[in-house]
């Protein structure tokens, strides 16, 4: 069967909802904001013209579609739901739950810049508010990358090694609204390639009666936490066999992080989200005035692949992290992991933490020069916090 | 189409529904489907309809990567001649060109956006009303849009119309919307 159905010039919104209609959830539990509307609206209307037989429940909070998944999750069906900043705040305290009953929920976030002052613009403060939740945190770059992701986080959500829920990230705005070429898969591909769910303790079995989210206190609950933390350990082992199975049916090929002209890189950028095809851009151009540089795309932020970034970064001149959020009175996120990481390597790089795009302020290929410049010119301090496209 | 860069740009102007970004986004499939490498993008302040807004095209033959706003284009549509003044060709060269739906002259838009590249002027709402019997520009003006910058082909925009109406409408539908889309080619007029 040929693996490619058609290219065409979608949103990400679009490809994220088609995507939801191939896998066609049992259970989809939503409530519309700027910028995940489309993406419900797309469903919505899949659900209206009987495209999928998915029961839709149109909640009144984020806070109460979480909750109505959790609930048909260990009923057993296969769940999901997407949602944006003060939506995903809003779950908050059901997002924790969600992933310590290791239910498989997939949720694409499309990413916007959390309130106050109001903004409906992206960044990265949503997800950053959710990185210790428990939760599998993957970041597409482009339309085609939030489709096939969307799609590889089911198989990984339930794989009985992992039995975690997961956030599909992209960028609003940048990718829900923009129109660029996805390759849709057939619908018998991504059927055969997501399967059928394999629910654990089922609510629904009734022979087997069961209790979910009982008291817990200092009896066990530390020790369902050490096994949480252990099935985070384990994606590290089942993402690349998944990936693996992924690039076989469809012939994408998905990893930890993305190497992008790294090979005999002096000095690396690394990022979250659709910002690196900016730099990927401004790579280009660097290469081509003889500059040694390269970029180093997370796919995955949690669990953080420590391993794969301490492998590639070992011995380079200079590492440059760009953060899309802010942690208040700390490193910015990103930055934090990525310097943590390289605390124990060899021969530790120079490093620089550049802050960006916060409630949607445009990244410009000149900022992302200017913070290239600087590594070159070996102009980095490993404690300061620098901002780009910023009046200051 | 100019080949000095690597990706022809394009930046529309209009009101939060009056159809910038579908005639964006239907430009990009136009184009897609002649097998460019297309981006189509809309830049919100806040979403509400009637609030000023802008979207934006960038299509060339190699894999775009740049994800930035458009600042320098190479073609500046505005969809609604109440938003002209000087803003909407801001970063628009002499080389460029400015096509404005209107049913003004050439002069008033000169005058009210003081731009001394090439100006082109369609009346697209007209056409519309004409042919759609609905004062949605979209298509008369990316006839227009094709005639002035040959960005993609009429026929190109034809296909594209076919495919996308001719599932949910009736054939009248698809064949006002190509009426109104020749219209669009056929009555632009531009400056020298």
């Amino acid at each position: 069967m040929q693996k490619v159905l058609e290219k065409v010039a979608i949103t990400g919104a679009e490809a994220v909802a088609y995507a939801m209609k191939q896998i066609e959830p049992d259970v989809v539990a939503a409530y519309p904001i700027t910028p995940q509307t489309p993406i419900v609206e797309y469903f919505a209307k899949y659900v209206a013209d009987g495209v999928v037989k998915t029961e839709m429940i149109p909640v009144e909070s984020e806070h109460s579609a979480m909750s109505a998944l959790v609930g048909a999750a260990a009923a057993g069906a296969r769940a999901m739901t997407a949602t944006s900043a003060n939506g995903l705040a809003l779950m908050h305290e059901i997002v924790y739950i969600a992933a310590s009953y290791r239910l498989p929920i997939v949720m694409p976030v499309v990413n916007r810049a959390l309130s106050g002052p109001l903004n409906i613009h992206c960044d990265h403060s949503d997800a950053m508010a959710e990185r210790d939740s428990g939760w599998i945190q993957l970041f597409a770059e482009s339309n085609q990358e939030a489709y096939d992701l969307t799609i590889l986080a089911v198989k990984l959500a339930e794989h009985e090694a992992v039995r975690l829920p997961v956030m599909v990230n992209l960028d609003g705005f940048i990718l829900s609204h923009g129109v660029e070429p996805v390759e849709l898969y057939p619908d018998e591909l991504v059927k055969k390639f997501v399967g059928e769910p394999k629910p654990y303790y089922p609510l629904l079995d009734t022979d087997h009666p069961v209790t979910w989210g009982p008291i817990d206190l200092y009896d066990y609950y530390f020790e369902h936490k050490r096994q949480q933390a252990e099935a985070m350990e384990n994606v590290k082992k089942v993402f690349p066999e998944i990936a693996k199975e992924f690039e076989e049916t469809f012939g994408k090929r998905y990893n930890f992080v993305e190497e992008y002209r790294l090979d005999d890189a002096d000095h690396v950028m690394i990022a979250l989200g659709s910002t690196n095809s900016t730099i990927k851009y401004v790579v280009d151009e660097l290469r081509e005035e003889g500059y040694k540089v390269g970029a180093l795309k997370i796919w995955m932020f949690r669990p953080f692949p420590k391993e794969t970034l301490q492998r590639l970064l070992n011995g380079r001149k200079t590492v440059v992290v760009l953060d899309r959020a802010l942690s208040f009175g700390a490193e910015a996120p990103l930055y934090e992991a990525v310097k943590s990481a390289l605390y124990e390597v060899a021969a530790r790089p120079l490093l620089g933490s550049y802050v960006y795009g916060l409630g949607g302020r445009d990244v410009k290929p000149e900022h992302i020069r200017k913070a290239f410049e600087d590594a070159i010119r070996g102009n980095l301090i490993a404690d300061e916090q620098r901002y780009l496209g910023l009046r200051e | 189409m100019p080949v000095v860069k690597k990706f022809f740009e394009i930046r529309w102007h209009g009101r939060a529904g009056q159809g910038a970004k579908s005639a964006s986004q239907m430009l990009a499939e136009a184009a897609l489907e002649a097998g460019k490498y297309v981006q189509a993008f809309p830049e919100y302040g806040a979403e509400r309809t009637g609030a000023p807004m802008k979207a934006f095209n960038r299509i060339g033959d190699e894999y775009i990567r740049v994800r930035s706003s458009i600042e320098n284009p190479d073609v500046v549509v505005v969809i609604d001649d109440t938003l002209l003044s000087p803003e909407v060709v801001e970063g628009l060269s002499t080389d460029g060109v400015l096509l404005v739906n209107t049913a003004k002259d050439i002069e008033f838009v000169r005058k009210k956006t003081g731009f001394n590249g090439r100006i082109c002027i369609v009346d697209a709402t007209d056409i519309a009303l004409q042919e759609l019997k609905r004062g949605i520009p979209n298509t008369p003006i990316l006839g227009a849009l094709v005639r002035a910058t040959n960005v993609v082909s009429l026929e190109a925009l034809e296909r594209r119309i076919e495919k996308m109406f001719g599932n949910k409408f009736a054939k009248e539908v698809v064949e006002a919307n190509k009426r109104a889309l020749r219209r669009g080619y056929e009555e632009v007029k531009c400056s020298e």
